[in-house]
């Protein structure tokens, strides 16, 4: 790039026929600000490669190649991804996160708006809703997922024991095959909803009172103004939430690893929770590089799809 | 019938009395100004009109229908704010018939409307860009477009030319005026500039500690204001007050005179030139005392005058109560009829 530089700033200097500064004292001047510009990337630079382009190049290698007892590595080209084409648990740790993600995406945003606007009027206690929204995101996984360990609990969990008092029988949530996924849903949407509220509430706070007022004036209820107003200027934070909520869908270990460990029958697998398996637990590494070339080009898709379409899309002020 | 009547109107916040029993007459096709220093309830008054606020006691009434307890939207009016509140995310168009997509105007009307309003604002060019691509003046524009395209009898604006600079100031000052008078609102217009006030109203009413200090034409608050405090704030350079004795008076810049046989002793500490005339600042026992002189004045800083004016154009106020004594009832009566 500072190569390609040159001829630009050369011809610059040609265009301003009257200034004293010799050519070449410019062409030295602006490889100098190349040279500078460099030095002030490198630490960021550095720092994204190390940790971000080259693992995943890495991975990427590695999935083409497996590694054998003694150490040394033989490439096999695609025969991994083959393998975890016709693999069933990958396909249903896949169509699990698919279900996963739709059940926690939607439904947390939803409730983190409504409580967004609701703290965010003038009211008593005020203060107190907004902590007590915000505590699960504060509390550490393990003691979140110990804590709904005990709800889930069959026969004296705090589920069960209510289902008692309408006279009905002890069910094992976590165990089922049919229930397991509705409650590890419940659960995050619980510990997700109250973070995404602040990113609402700091974005409301935002918006001008005059607006509101304005629309009044015009008539507009308050259905109207949301939807035709507030809404649409919240779209920024609705996005950025979004994106979040899809990213912490395809996160999700620590809680499975304390609840379900993926079973019952892998009902409960997600796709990181498969490959920390099969990584840590299997010792397959190259299967596991595989899985993960999976799950970056979804997030990939995800980044893309925001960057190239929905930003586009949106008011930002 | 849009007159705006307001009867004995209060408004507190916790021990702060914002709005002060205040009564007031908007005429029917008049511009009223609301005039004050910042915090002197002017701008709640304009809320209270608009049904943004509720009154703690006393009636308000737009064309004779008492309002008090009505709505903003059923109060059937517009406002501009100071913000200009426009939505960002929604084109000039779009901003200006957003009251009319709520009334559900059928689209042939709402697009003749526009057309109509996008012409006298002057932003039939603009109409799909987005409030921010647009400078302080044609948002002001807009603002205004959104206001007047519900056609209500009844345009309130709360300072809307405060965030524009002192020459499109100027001008839209004169456009506003004159858009009032040819749609024939009846308008309550909020500004702290007592320019803006004396250039465009019809009636002046000037507001301090939320209540009313003086409420009469421009004139009428320029030529007989009714206390000290009126006679500080009209004006620039405002109304000299002099303390003689246990007598205020009080003197306009312009009827003081600067000549060899004055009756008042001065030293003149400053003179700024404007161009047509000129202000001498001056001190006279130790009190500030301005004078307005035609043309480019060639007294120098430090130099010592004698000042002079004419009996008539004292004002007197109490200088306990700073209310207008009146000298005599002849002196009243050829007030009134001068004005």
């Amino acid at each position: 790039m500072a190569v390609r530089r040159h001829p630009a700033g050369s011809r610059m200097t040609d265009l301003a026929a009257s200034s004293p500064i010799p050519e070449r004292r410019a062409r030295s001047q602006a490889w100098w600000n190349a040279v500078n510009a460099w030095l002030l990337l490198l630490p960021a630079a550095v720092l994204l490669v190390a940790f971000t382009h080259w693992p995943i190049l890495a991975t990427i290698r590695h999935s083409l190649f497996i590694t054998k007892r003694n150490g040394s590595e033989v490439f096999v080209g695609t025969d991994s991804y083959r393998a975890m084409a016709v693999d069933p648990i990958f396909w249903k740790a896949l169509v699990n996160n698919f279900w996963f993600a739709l059940g926690t995406i939607p439904t947390s945003i939803a409730l983190a708006l409504i409580m967004a606007v609701w703290v965010n009027r003038n009211m008593r206690g005020r203060g107190f809703l907004r902590l007590a929204y915000f505590t699960p995101t504060v509390l550490p996984m393990i003691a979140v997922a110990n804590i709904w360990l005990f709800f889930y609990t069959p026969d004296y969990g705090a589920l069960d024991q209510l289902r008692g008092l309408f006279g009905l029988g002890g069910w094992n949530w976590l165990g089922d095959p049919s229930t397991v996924m509705g409650c590890l849903i419940v659960m995050v949407i619980w510990k997700e909803a109250g973070f995404f509220m602040i990113f609402y509430l700091a974005a409301l706070q935002q918006l001008s009172p005059d607006l509101d007022e304005a629309a009044s004036i015009e008539g507009a209820s308050r259905w109207y103004t949301f939807r035709r107003i507030t809404f649409p200027l919240l779209m920024p934070t609705t996005l950025f939430v979004a994106i979040n909520a899809v990213i912490n869908s395809f996160k999700l270990v620590d809680h499975l690893v304390i609840m379900t460990k993926g079973g019952p029958n892998n009902a409960s697998t997600l796709l990181l929770y498969y490959i920390y398996e099969v990584a840590f637990t299997f010792q397959d590494s190259s299967y596991a590089a595989t899985l993960t070339v999976v799950l970056l080009m979804l997030l990939s898709a995800i980044a893309l799809l925001k960057f190239g379409y929905l930003d586009r899309r949106i008011h930002y002020q | 019938m849009s007159a705006i009547t307001l009867n004995h109107v209060s408004k507190s916040w916790g021990a702060m009395r914002a709005v002060d029993d205040i009564s007031l007459t908007a005429d029917e096709g008049s511009l009223l100004v609301l005039l004050g220093p910042s915090g002197c309830g002017k701008s709640t008054t304009l809320r209270l009109i608009a049904g943004l606020e509720e009154a703690d006691a006393g009636t308000i009434a737009i064309g004779g229908v008492d309002v008090t307890r009505l709505s903003p939207a059923e109060r059937k009016i517009s406002m501009v704010f100071q913000s200009y509140a426009l939505f960002p995310h929604l084109s000039v168009a779009e901003n200006i018939i957003f009251g009319l997509r709520v009334r559900r105007v059928s689209r042939a009307e709402r697009d003749a409307r526009l057309r109509r309003v996008a012409d006298i604002v002057g932003l039939a060019h603009l109409l799909d860009r987005k409030p921010s691509q647009l400078s302080g003046g044609q948002r002001q524009r807009v603002a205004l477009g959104r206001a007047i395209i519900a056609e209500a009898r009844v345009c309130l604006m709360d300072e809307p030319l405060s965030n524009l600079d002192a020459k499109l100031r100027h001008e839209m000052r004169t456009e506003i005026r004159a858009l009032q008078q040819r749609l024939g609102m009846t308008m309550v217009y909020v500004t702290h500039d007592q320019t803006e006030a004396m250039t465009m109203a019809d009636r002046v009413v000037l507001m301090r500690d939320g209540r009313i200090e003086q409420n009469g034409s421009p004139e009428e608050l320029y030529n007989r204001p009714a206390t000290a405090f009126t006679a500080r704030f009209i004006g620039t350079p405002p109304m000299n007050l002099v303390r003689q004795g246990d007598h205020l008076i009080g003197v306009r810049p312009e009827h003081i005179r600067i000549v060899p046989g004055g009756d008042h002793a001065a030293r003149v500490k400053a003179v700024e030139h404007l161009g047509a005339d000129s202000i001498v600042l001056c001190d006279v026992d130790g009190q500030p005392i301005s004078v307005r002189l035609d043309g480019f004045s060639k007294v120098q800083p430090g130099e010592d005058v004698r000042l002079a004016w004419e009996a008539g154009h004292e004002h007197r106020f109490d200088p306990a109560t700073e209310c207008r004594l009146e000298t005599s009832a002849r002196e009243g009566r050829l007030a009134t009829s001068a004005g």
